[in-house]
């Protein structure tokens, strides 16, 4: 198991690295100087800000409705990518018949079906559950049901030898099998259903994150909005990195690069 | 083949038979009219629209933008791609960002973007274009990665310059990532330029599409969003069709 842990980082590496921020910061600070303190705040007043964010009583509230809202979605999202795509990776002809059209889906440009959820949800909590999982599901499936595909023959055979039910060979054989498949779409439906829950809020809500960066789009406050990019940034760079080693991880002993749609 | 056949003649059925169920529905009154149209109508609309003319600046508008974002992403995928890979101590930092760059919501810059370059057409090509260069990226690396190092070592003996070498060997043994990359820039750009529009934009087919629902325009709402939903899909069995050609052809 030590096998995986990755060496220590060099003195040459962290020098790089912290040579690489101070980089980004100096870029930053000399873009702000150039468009002026309205244009783009000073990385300095952007950080003192998220700060402020971060120790004020009204900012937890907003996080913890853009939280409620986004397990709800992620939960719909797997579950629902996990039943729809073992279902269409099991059923041969049916995935054949539904593998374009799921993946013409996740191609749109799901933004524009907004105002319909509207109309079915009205503005609720559901609605932004809804769009996001709308956005979460379609990675689930697709990544489930290649994954249940390419399982070997061999292990359905032996299920068949077995005179395994479809249920306990589906639980015993073929989602074993495609765990790590399984672990990419959760990891991409992470990622998308936070953006789908984000965007929710930014056109109908009245609390969450995405409500204060309308509000601070609409009282042109730029220290604000870039500070909750920061936050929003740090937040779901950190967790993404997470689960992106845990999915090298998984996958160390197939070789394959995760991929990154 | 058959098969193939079937899975088709199947799935076209269930997509007319999806029509077909939402119409009803829609005519019996089961779903209001508040909420949805009949198809039919989303059609006549459209093609109403599209004869008079009234859709066609936004249209352009629209196609322009994500035409801009495209080029833009794959250009300046490619060539990041390349210098990255060509430095590996550059490549080591910037790894952790560009395998985690997907599960930040970029949208959330697309504010800032406003503020810097102006409510015109450029925030939205800098938006499509962010969206779609570091898949691009990503997969010329990953190419370059692949590429045989027998290749890069005949091209040694031939004495080839060092462009000549990206240019002749380097580039064309790593095609199959690269249409990989450009099939998810060209989705990637779409969905940025439109998601754009529909957030705040003066013009294009996401804004319009907004504004239809502000004015409780029902009609024009769905015959705009049956216009986006039926391009993008075109868009995305064009390419995907073209990718799949071009995987098939170079495997060896």
């Amino acid at each position: 198991m030590r096998a995986s842990v990755p060496p220590a980082i060099s003195g040459r590496q962290a020098a790089d690295a912290v040579l690489f921020v101070a980089a980004l910061a100096a870029l930053w600070q000399g873009a702000h100087e150039l468009v002026g303190k309205e244009g783009l705040a000073s990385p300095l007043a952007t950080f003192a800000r998220a700060g402020a964010l971060l120790g004020s009583a009204s900012f937890w509230p907003h996080a913890g409705a853009t939280g409620l809202a986004f397990v709800y979605a992620l939960a719909v999202a797997l579950a629902g990518g996990l039943a729809i795509g073992l279902a269409l990776g099991y059923f041969r002809l049916a995935g054949e018949v539904f593998e374009p059209v799921v993946g013409a889906v996740y191609s749109i440009p799901k933004i524009t079906l907004y105002p319909i959820i509207l109309l079915l949800f009205g503005l609720t909590l559901s609605a932004k559950v809804a769009f996001g999982a709308l956005h979460g599901i379609f990675p689930m499936i697709i990544f489930t049901m290649g994954g249940v595909k390419n399982a070997k023959p061999v292990l359905l055979k032996a299920a068949r030898a077995m005179r395994l039910s479809p249920a306990a060979s589906i639980r015993h054989i073929l989602i074993p099998a495609a765990l790590p498949e399984i672990f990419t779409g959760f990891r991409i439906g992470f990622s998308l259903t936070l953006l789908g829950t984000l965007i929710g809020e930014l056109f109908a809500s009245d609390r969450g994150l995405g409500f204060l960066l309308i509000r601070s789009i609409e009282h042109n406050d730029g220290e604000t909005i870039l500070a909750l990019t920061v936050l929003l940034f740090a937040a779901s760079a950190t967790v993404g990195w997470a689960l992106l080693r845990l999915d090298r991880r998984l996958r160390r002993h197939t070789e394959a690069e995760p991929a990154s749609l | 083949m058959p098969r193939r056949h079937l899975a088709f003649w199947l799935r076209l059925a269930f997509l007319l038979g999806l029509a077909a169920a939402l119409e009803v529905l829609c005519r019996t009154g089961s779903i209001p009219r508040l909420t949805m149209i009949p198809p039919s109508e989303m059609a006549a609309r459209l093609a109403g629209g599209l004869w008079s003319g009234e859709y066609l600046a936004d249209i352009g508008f629209t196609f322009a933008n994500i035409g801009a974002a495209i080029a833009i992403s794959i250009a300046l995928g490619a060539l990041l791609g390349l210098v990255i890979h060509a430095l590996p101590r550059v490549r080591r930092l910037v790894d952790p960002m560009l395998a985690s760059y997907y599960s930040v919501p970029t949208f959330v810059f697309y504010p800032l973007l406003i503020v810097l370059l102006g409510l015109t057409r450029w925030p939205l090509v800098a938006i499509g274009a962010m969206f779609g260069v570091v898949a691009m990226i990503l997969n010329t690396i990953n190419g370059l990665d692949r590429v045989p190092r027998a290749l890069v070592k005949s091209g040694r003996v031939f004495r080839l310059s060092r462009w000549e070498t990206v240019w002749r060997i380097k580039l064309p043994a790593a095609a199959p990532s690269l249409f990989t990359g450009v099939k998810l820039a060209v989705t990637y750009s779409v969905i940025g330029v439109i998601a754009g529009e529909f957030i705040l934009s003066v013009a294009g087919l996401g804004r319009r599409i907004k504004l239809a629902y502000d004015n409780l325009d029902n009609p024009g709402m769905y015959a705009l969003l049956l216009f986006v939903l039926t391009s993008t899909v075109l868009v995305y069995f064009f390419v995907h069709g073209w990718e799949r050609r071009v995987h098939r052809r170079w495997r060896p």
